[in-house]
This record gives C-alpha cells, structure tokens and sequence, in this order.
C-alpha cells in the first residue's frame, strides 16, 4: 500500500515536472524576444535535470545522478554561450 | 538496483512529501513565465525552481538513497552546490544583455541615469 | 600558519568535490584527489586571482544561515505573487550605493541577491560604486536599500574588510 502511493506520489511529481517543461517550451516557441526563449532554455533545463532525479529515486538507482549533472552543466554551458552571444553577438571574443 | 518497496513508511513518506514539493515549486516558477507580463518580471520566475524547488527534490533524493543503501549518500550536494552557483551567473548575465539591447533599440530607458541617491 | 591555510583551501575544496563525484574515502582516491586539487589550483592561479583576506568562519555561517532564510520566505513571497497577482504590484529598478570594497565580496553580493527569488543583479558602476538591481515588486525603495545594505552588505563587510 505504502510502495504504491509512493511510486504514484513520484509519477504525480515527474508530471509536474514534465509540465514545467512544457511552459517554458510554450515561452521558448512563443518568444516574443531572444532573452525569452534563452530564460524558457535554461528553466527548461532545470525542470529537465530535477525530472531525471525523480526518475533516479522512483527506480531505485543511483544511475540517473551522472546524467542530471551532465544536464546542469551543459544548462549552464550553454545559457553561458547563448546569454553572451546575446550581448556582443559572438561567443568568444 | 535496490526494489523501492524497502523503504521504511516514514521515509517513503517523507521523501514524497520532498519531491512533491519541490515539484509543485518548480512548476509555480515554469508559469510564472508564463503569467508574469514582462521579461524583467519572468526572469524572476525560474529561480524558484532552482533554489528551494531544487533543494527540496535533492533532499528527498538524498534521504531516499541514504536510507536505501544504509550509508550516507551525500553526492546530491554537488549538483545543489553547482546549481546554486551557476543560476546567479547565468540569470545576471541574460539580463544585462537583454538591459544592453532594449537601451539599444530605445525601448526602455537607462535606470535612472543621473540621479544619485546616496543619502 | 594562516599562510599555509590559505593555500590549502582550494585543493582541500576541489579534493572534496572529487571523493564526493566518486563517493568514496578509499585511500587511492583521497591521494588522486589531493593530485587533482593541487593541479587545479595551480591552473587557477593562470587567472590571477585579485588577493583576499581569509573570511571569518563563524560570520559567514550566520551570513550563510540568513541568506537561506531569505531564499525560503522570498520563495513563498514571489509563488503568492505568481499565483494571486495584486494589481497593485509594480516591478522596478533600484539604485543602490554600496561602500563594500572587496571584489570576493561583490561576488558574494552578486550571488546572493540574485538567487534570492524577486530580486536580480542588474549592473554595479564601478566608478560611482552604485549597484542596480531589479525587484519584482517594489513597494518602496527605501526598503529595498536598506535591506540589501543593512541585511548583506553589513555582513559581507563584517567577515572580509
């Protein structure tokens, strides 16, 4: 009984999670400007990287860690990149 | 891979109750970029998900996993450390290019150029 | 001694960066990290670092502890302003002198305000030494400065300067 609402609370949370996803990608295809799709980006991310630990403690695996941390740096990265091509239109002056 | 119904009733409780709030956090920040009207409002929106929505979710990873695996199970901390100091970063950065092409283009005016208020 | 302190403070943080990625305290990975660490700070130091003074442990956990306090009722704050907007709300930008010298703690000031949810790190002039930040709901200026210069900048000054 206590296994089952569990696994249904983590589903509730992973679908909660998948629709903050969803917003920022209605705010990244909406726009209406090119910070509002990098902002969309970045919280996309986020919601992507908590997504994968939800996924991690639902299945009992300790596997899914590496994989949210490849996404928060790469988040990062790439906000970096993008935030600053924004700014001077190149990446690396 | 360790079957999840070994988890004890309080901490499964507990751990529920973590993640969902988090969740719950995280998506009240996903449509605040949605409801909030203007760009300088929306960049206030994400960092809920990444502050405590964050936090409460690794929490209840880190719990989940220290009880699972009868040991502290700690390396949640790195990516709440790397988070938390990469989203200050990263936000400051988009605003100040998105201040520099609104000044540009005349759509908003410089915060109050000249006047000083250092009283 | 504090010398000493202080150059080992870096390694020692990036040695636990590495046994925590790695969980595990085995004797090998603690030397591979000891390795790693000192070679990372030894690229650090290609960035010049600007010198600083060692930070007072024990202000800077009660700073710490403040700040987390702020992220969680600021967190409440801006998720009532999502759901249940007041009309009366105006977002705005605020002006802010500030006589916090140390860049480390610029950089703490920086982090802090901008984690912080409702509030964000627009600028700081460095000539004027006047910061702008942006708030979601400004209610009264004067407020904003006083909490950003007597809640942090006090702190940040009392552990560095």
């Amino acid at each position: 009984m206590t296994a089952l609402l569990f696994s249904w609370a983590l589903t509730l949370a992973g679908i909660m999670l998948a629709a903050a996803m969803g917003c920022a990608v209605y705010r990244m295809v909406r726009g209406p400007r090119a910070q509002d799709r990098i902002l969309a980006l970045d919280s996309f991310y986020a919601s992507g990287m908590l997504l994968m630990l939800t996924f991690g403690i639902k299945s009992g695996t300790t596997l899914y860690f590496e994989a949210a941390l490849v996404i928060a740096l790469l988040g990062f990265a790439g906000t970096v990149a993008l935030a600053k091509f924004l700014m001077r239109g190149e990446v690396i002056e | 891979m360790i079957p999840i119904a070994e988890l004890p009733g309080w901490a499964a409780f507990l751990v529920a109750l973590l993640v969902l709030a988090g969740a719950a956090l995280t998506l009240t920040g996903a449509t605040g970029l949605l409801r909030l009207r203007t760009f300088y409002e929306r960049v206030h929106a994400p960092t809920l998900g990444t502050t405590l929505g964050a936090t409460l979710i690794l929490a209840g990873s880190m719990l989940c996993f220290t009880v699972l695996q009868s040991r502290p199970v700690v390396h949640e901390v790195l990516i709440l450390l790397f988070v938390s100091l990469t989203t200050p970063v990263t936000l400051m950065l988009l605003v100040r290019a998105a201040l520099s092409r609104d000044i540009q283009e005349g759509r908003v005016s410089p915060p109050q150029p000249d006047k000083d208020r250092s009283s | 001694m504090i010398r000493l302190l202080k150059w080992s403070l870096m390694p020692a943080f990036l040695m636990a960066i590495w046994l925590l990625l790695n969980q595990s305290l085995a004797p090998g990975q603690i030397v591979l990290g000891a390795v790693l660490g000192g070679f990372g700070t030894w690229v650090l130091t290609a960035l010049d670092p600007p010198a600083g003074k060692l930070p007072r442990p024990l202000a800077a956990m009660r700073l710490f502890l403040l700040v987390v306090a702020d992220i969680v009722r600021s967190n409440i704050l801006v998720a009532r302003i999502i759901w249940r907007d007041s009309p009366g709300r105006r977002p705005g930008f605020v002006r802010i002198p500030l006589e916090l010298r140390s860049p480390y703690g610029l950089a703490a000031l920086a982090c802090i305000i901008t984690a912080t949810p409702g509030t964000i790190w627009v600028d700081f002039d460095s000539e004027s030494r006047v910061l702008t930040i942006h708030v979601l709901s400004l209610v009264e200026e004067r407020i904003w400065i006083d909490t950003i210069k007597g809640r942090y900048e006090r702190h940040l000054r009392e552990i560095l300067e």
